[in-house]
């Protein structure tokens, strides 16, 4: 197991009160695999990379409960100087928008060779050649005459390539993607999703990917987590997820979306309401107020976390199985 | 506002040979020195009640398109005509094509209650003289959108990104349009929320008759709002065809590649992908935009520029086919 989240929950101060962004998170994540964690904005799946990462803003974030373990050490509480230990040479993230997470002022030679330096302590003559092994093994042509340039002169989906190339300078044993294709076209998506697939096989790398968009993860993940307020509702391999949703939130996105390999031409079955405030508490279950087959026991109580069998595991007091089964009776 | 059809092939609006080319350097003297050549000249019909997808990767000139035909950029060369009738495009934007926009967030005045965001382009166009009228019409527009008329007096902030996208809407509802063009009026939003704001455009162009022209760069969901699909790269339309056939049978390579990269939500469909290699390029203008990435492209598609042709129901711009 190269990564165990358990019950995490992490709180954000706002002068509104404390915003509980989310609340009890528990996943794992095995060597060599790619999880996704799906959800919409503001479901918290962003933020539970970065507090695995360690990069939650100081000043206004605590984590309130749970524990993480990355690679059998708990990490949960670590300073600022013993993360650095982990962070950029056993974990590494990329980011949703290249462009925000790389200087402008720097060439990318020196970008690159600056954290090559830093984190092996090569000279700067084998940082500079491991640098330009590096972006040709992310698919940059011209890579010697591409290091002289700064990153406003490469295209969106060149710069998401130089992203990874930095990620993997300390061949990390853990990659979080946090929607790194989400600013690139369909086509450039289509390169970048692949690249990240033959690395993972190559290095044996775990990655988790961060997405909002199911295409993306039923694509490259193997096992998915989906997401709602805060909370895992749904977990389990990606055939499962997709083939046999459990979740009433879970059918509902999949059912909404159009599909470009089907013919259809019915009204789009659509979720009514939206996501739940996550300033205040939440009792039951944080979907009840949006789910069309909610009880009294669903506003009342949370459901327990219930094992479908095939590692395929719900949050739900009705899951599709038992209404199916109803039904029949 | 009558219901009087009368039958005649005439198409609502027409896009005859626009361009749109912006200045990106100036020499010394001010003069134009540097172009980009956003728009190449593209030429299309709308029919009343249909709806165009004109679909591309960012970058291809959606977005500059759309602009031009409503008026907010001033064409560098070509005409576009409603109902028959030359737009002098020069007078800037026109009341009878009116446009919804991408991000909820910026195009909503802040300061402004909902009811005088939706009110402004009855004024602006004075369309009723009384107050009370004007005020009839807001709830009216409010209330066909799925909004409630108590919420006129609330400000922008309090509504989420679906209902400000629906205010949106209701803004362009207002003066009783020809043509409505949609710059990517989903792709901000939340999927959940995404289905609810386009089974609302459906019903509104069932009721009303609308005619749309839907810009945007998720193929999926453009399959599914419209009637006919063009598809635009670097300035120019590549394939233009019916929505289910141009999805079903792809024939400009452009169209084949760009379908076969959407990821599809199923995993037993991980396409065996011909992903196409490289990126948009700056490209200088002869040929074929797409011969740089196209892997059959022969001499002639670097040097000659493919007219539009009609090939099996397409129109479609290749040497090849």
């Amino acid at each position: 197991m190269i990564l165990e989240i358990s019950d995490l929950s992490v709180g954000f101060h706002t002068y509104r009160g404390a915003v509980n962004a989310v609340r009890g998170v528990s996943l794992s994540v095995d060597a060599g695999e790619i999880v996704g964690i799906v959800g919409e904005s503001g479901c918290g799946k962003s933020v539970t990379a970065h507090a695995v990462m360690g990069l939650l803003p100081k000043d206004n974030s605590f984590i309130k409960d749970g524990s993480i373990r990355f690679m059998g050490q708990d990490i949960t509480h670590l300073s600022d100087e013993e993360r650095r230990q982990y962070r950029g040479s056993d974990m590494s993230m990329i980011f949703q928008d290249p462009m925000t997470s790389l200087n402008p002022v720097l060439t990318i030679g020196q970008q690159m060779t600056e954290g090559i330096i830093h984190i092996k302590g090569l000279s700067q003559q084998e940082a500079y050649e491991e640098a330009v092994t590096l972006l040709k093994r992310v698919g940059i042509t011209k890579a010697e005459e591409r290091m002289k340039a700064y990153p406003h002169e490469f295209s969106g989906g060149m710069r998401q390539r130089v992203m990874i190339a930095m990620a993997l300078i300390c061949k990390p044993k853990l990659l979080f993607a946090d929607e790194p294709t989400t600013a690139l076209d369909v086509t450039i998506q289509a390169q970048i999703l692949e690249l990240l697939d033959e690395l993972r096989r190559e290095m044996k790398m775990s990655i988790v990917l961060v997405s909002h968009d199911l295409g993306v993860i039923a694509r490259i993940c193997d096992r998915v987590n989906v997401m709602y307020a805060g909370r895992i509702v749904e977990s389990g391999p990606v055939d499962e997820i997709f083939h046999n949703p459990q979740h009433p939130y879970t059918r509902g996105l999949l059912n909404s979306l159009p599909r470009v390999d089907k013919v259809d031409d019915t009204e789009l079955p659509v979720i009514e309401g939206h996501p739940p405030d996550l300033l205040y508490d939440i009792k039951g279950c944080s979907f009840a107020p949006r789910c069309g087959d909610a009880m009294k026991v669903c506003a009342a109580c949370r459901p327990n976390n219930e094992n479908m069998g095939k590692e395929h595991c719900v949050e739900c007091w009705l899951p599709a199985r038992d209404r199916e089964e109803g039904h029949h009776e | 506002m009558n219901n009087i059809e009368i039958p005649n092939n005439e198409p609502l609006l027409s896009v005859k040979n626009l361009k749109k080319h912006f200045v990106t350097k100036k020499n010394f003297f001010g003069h134009p020195k540097e172009y980009a050549y956003s728009l190449n000249g593209i030429s299309f019909d709308i029919n009343k009640g249909e709806t165009l997808g004109l679909v591309g990767e960012s970058g291809c000139g959606k977005t500059t398109a759309g602009r031009t035909i409503m008026g907010i950029y001033k064409p560098t060369a070509g005409e576009v005509y409603l109902h028959g009738e030359k737009l002098d495009l020069s007078k800037g934007p026109e009341k009878r094509i009116q446009m919804i926009f991408q991000d909820p967030y910026a195009c909503l005045n802040p300061r402004m209650t909902v009811g005088e965001i939706i009110g402004e382009p009855l004024e602006i166009n004075h369309v009723y003289d009384d107050n009370k009228a004007k005020l009839q019409r807001v709830y009216e527009l409010l209330e066909l959108v799925g909004l409630s008329r108590e919420q006129a007096n609330r400000f922008p902030h309090e509504f989420s990104g679906g209902q400000r996208q629906r205010i949106g809407i209701a803004r362009a509802l207002a003066v009783n349009p020809d043509i409505i063009i949609c710059d990517e009026p989903i792709s901000a939003l939340d999927v959940s929320i995404q289905a609810q704001v386009v089974n609302l455009m459906r019903r509104l162009q069932k009721e009303l008759g609308l005619t749309y022209l839907f810009i945007a760069h998720d193929l999926a969901m453009v399959k599914y709002i419209s009637d006919r699909v063009a598809v635009m790269y670097m300035g120019a339309i590549m394939e233009l065809a019916a929505a289910e056939e141009l999805y079903a049978n792809p024939l400009h390579p452009y169209t084949k590649s760009l379908l076969a990269a959407i990821p599809v939500p199923d995993p037993d469909v991980r396409q065996d992908i011909s992903i196409i290699k490289g990126e948009i390029g700056a490209g200088d203008m002869t040929g074929c935009p797409f011969a740089p990435r196209c892997n059959k492209a022969s001499d002639k598609c670097f040097k000659e520029m493919p007219a539009i042709k009609n090939v099996e129901d397409h129109q479609i711009a290749c040497h090849l086919i």
